[in-house]
């Protein structure tokens, strides 16, 4: 039975959930579990749930240790920003240590983080990282985009047995849903057509697939059909399912809340480019922030960013090129 | 010790120690001795077979079985990227280290990791990182999966004076005393941060305060042992170690000891060959007489004279043990060489579990 659920909400199911049913799987970060009151440390024990310090290097690394000698940790970390000062331990060990063991460890550990914050928190709050993580070999990324995919992400993160940075965004937190009750899996890997259509593939992720969304809607009424994919997790970056639409839209629009040069957009059109060349009817088109960083007055944050009438325009362009149609 | 607080009951433990036990701790350092000398002589011997960086611990064998000597069978030890000591103690087959080392497929690791990324977790080994001061994380967190787990493990961690200087060393010290982890840190002080004199890089050290003193700012207890007496780190060690058992928190041990080779073999460039270059006092700072008083102090020597002197054991008994050893490391030398390369599309295994 599904049940509506807001996204912010729909995480923490999962986290509970995965925690009633694996003993190893802990939870901590800084700012929760201050007191008694506390749910989740009523519910699990102050083994389990713990307050962390602001010590972001030392929360990740004692992750990485308990994740290869038995337990599953999630670290709340809040915003991805503050990932930054822990690098080290999120590229460089994480997703190194099976590897350069030559297999003999595991490391199943999430990292939970909101990012793309578009509500005044100008330059150093409101990024989207994840072109940084994407292309770490051994490292898994979900962004979840819906309620339903929020629970259903966190529990394939959790079981995983790789380290996973899990991104949600914060302008979806109050967003509801319906959200599959009892035990719900997304798969990694696996992408979700959001909406069907056949003139263009729009791909996006995040808050962006609500405003590729939006456009879809207002596009329907000028007899324009847009498929709407959200690849759910970037790594794995389930290609396969964009080139298929692609084989059939023979267009595609990318939009990403990242600049332009540090988005997932831009991995995803050199891989259409190499695998789905033939059936480009139209260049490719990108959606993205502008070169900039994120500026706190509303005016110069909205020029800034993707919006549904930037993501409109961009799939008109496309279609007007139906002159090139093979 | 710096702090006046005690942390452990039983402070002449060692005292205890029966002359089994002694010649096996003596027997540990031999095998590591020689296990570096083997490597070392690698470089000239057989150019090219070794590639990277390689680091040594000889000078650093009554520090490490010392502290190791403590341990009970399951719990954890974590060094650093200068894990070669360590695992020898542990029960790790040399061969299949210098296999490692020599990059082939019967390696403990089957070449994916080399000299930096020793890791045999069935001996409760999990693994290493090469980059300084980031490990020290990763034992608090193994301390963490014995806490919750209350599997009554600890975790020895060991760590070099260069690593103290690191934001991770003081993240996980005082997270490790907040939640009162099971672990043992070992500041390994051999004077020498890579190619830096550790006066010149730490506060404590240029105002002439043991490196230990970093523990006050934590509020858990902190002591300095000479690191090259394995009866006198077993002492100081052990006390940590009870206090880690007793869930009283972390102890940090600065264990001073002197590296006698060079931090890792000469960085080149390929065509060009690599070895050991003249330890930094003599090849940096020029300083000969440095270098001559710490080999006079080699750990090794004055561990085998003290068993002498007790009569714990002949000359002739320590002869055998040297040159059994010896022979244990001509034997990893020989496997390695005939261990094939793995296949390179190996290359792609193990990304993900």
């Amino acid at each position: 039975m599904p049940r509506e659920m807001m996204y912010g909400e729909a995480m923490s199911t999962a986290i509970a959930e995965e925690m009633q049913r694996d003993d190893n799987v802990i939870f901590y970060g800084q700012n929760m579990a201050m007191t008694e009151r506390d749910p989740m440390l009523k519910k699990f024990g102050p083994g389990r749930v713990r307050l962390a310090p602001i010590s972001e290097t030392a929360e990740i690394g004692i992750a990485v240790g308990a994740a290869i000698t038995g337990l599953r940790p999630i670290v709340e970390l809040w915003m991805s920003e503050f990932m930054l000062v822990a690098m080290d331990q999120i590229l460089n060990e994480a997703p190194r240590l099976r590897y350069m063991s030559g297999g003999q460890v595991k490391v199943p550990l999430v990292l939970k983080a909101g990012f793309g914050f578009s509500a005044g928190w100008a330059g150093q709050h409101s990024n989207c990282l994840y072109h940084t993580m994407m292309g770490i070999p051994g490292l898994k990324l979900a962004i979840p985009s819906t309620p339903a995919d929020a629970k259903g992400l966190m529990t394939a993160a959790i079981r995983d047995d790789n380290p996973v940075v899990y991104l949600h965004h914060y302008m979806l937190t109050l967003d509801t849903g319906e959200v599959p009750e009892g035990e719900f899996v997304v798969p990694f890997g696996v992408a979700d057509i959001k909406r069907a259509g056949s003139d263009v593939t729009i791909v996006a992720t995040g808050w962006m697939v609500k405003k590729a969304l939006a456009a879809a809607e207002q596009l329907a009424q000028e007899d324009i059909s847009v498929e709407v994919i959200d690849p759910r997790t970037l790594a794995p970056l389930d290609i396969e399912t964009i080139v298929k639409s692609v084989k059939r839209t023979g267009r595609l629009v990318l939009v990403d809340q990242a600049p332009r040069q540090s988005s997932a957009a831009i991995v995803i059109a050199g891989e259409v480019a190499e695998k789905g060349f033939e059936h480009l009817r139209a260049p490719v088109v990108l959606v993205t922030a502008l070169e900039a960083s994120v500026p706190y007055s509303e005016p110069l944050e909205n020029f800034l960013l993707p919006n549904e009438e930037k993501i409109a325009q961009a799939v008109r362009s496309v279609v007007g090129e139906r002159a090139v149609r093979v | 010790m710096t702090n006046k607080e005690t942390f452990g009951k039983d402070r002449l433990a060692s005292s205890r120690i029966g002359n089994d036990r002694l010649i096996w701790m003596y027997t540990q350092m031999a095998r590591i001795r020689e296990f570096e000398e083997h490597v070392k002589r690698t470089f000239l011997e057989h150019p090219g077979a070794m590639r990277g960086h390689t680091h040594l611990a000889d000078g650093a064998e009554a520090s490490i079985v010392g502290a190791l000597a403590t341990r009970s069978p399951t719990d954890f030890v974590m060094p650093t990227y200068r894990c070669h000591g360590q695992p020898i103690v542990l029960g790790t087959s040399p061969r299949r280290m210098m296999a490692e080392l020599y990059g082939r497929k019967d390696g403990l690791c089957k070449g994916f990791g080399g000299s930096m990324h020793l890791a045999d977790p069935e001996r409760h080994f999990p693994g290493t990182s090469g980059i300084v001061g980031q490990s020290i994380a990763h034992a608090a967190g193994a301390a963490l999966t014995a806490q919750v787990k209350k599997s009554g493990q600890i975790v020895y961690s060991f760590f070099g004076d260069g690593a103290s200087k690191q934001g991770a060393f003081f993240e996980t010290l005082n997270m490790a005393a907040v939640w009162k982890l099971p672990v043992v840190f070992i500041l390994e002080n051999n004077e020498y941060q890579a190619y830096t004199n550790v006066k010149l890089e730490d506060a404590n050290a240029q105002a002439g305060d043991p490196l230990s003193k970093k523990a006050e700012a934590f509020s858990i207890p902190g002591a300095t042992v000479d690191g090259k007496d394995p009866l006198a780190v077993y002492d100081v060690v052990g006390q940590a170690a009870e206090r880690a058992r007793e869930g009283a928190g972390p102890t940090l041990i600065e264990s001073k000891f002197y590296r006698l080779s060079a931090h890792g073999n000469a960085i080149t460039v390929p065509p060009v060959p690599t070895q050991f270059p003249e330890h930094e006092a003599i090849g940096v700072y020029g300083n000969k007489e440095e270098y001559k008083a710490a080999k006079e102090k080699d750990p090794l020597a004055l561990f085998r004279a003290h068993l002498l002197r007790r009569s714990v054991a002949t000359e002739e008994e320590l002869n055998r043990i040297e040159g059994d050893a010896h022979a244990e490391m001509d034997d990893a030398v020989r496997f390695a060489l005939a261990s094939p390369l793995p296949a390179p599309e190996e290359a792609t295994k193990y990304v993900y579990a």
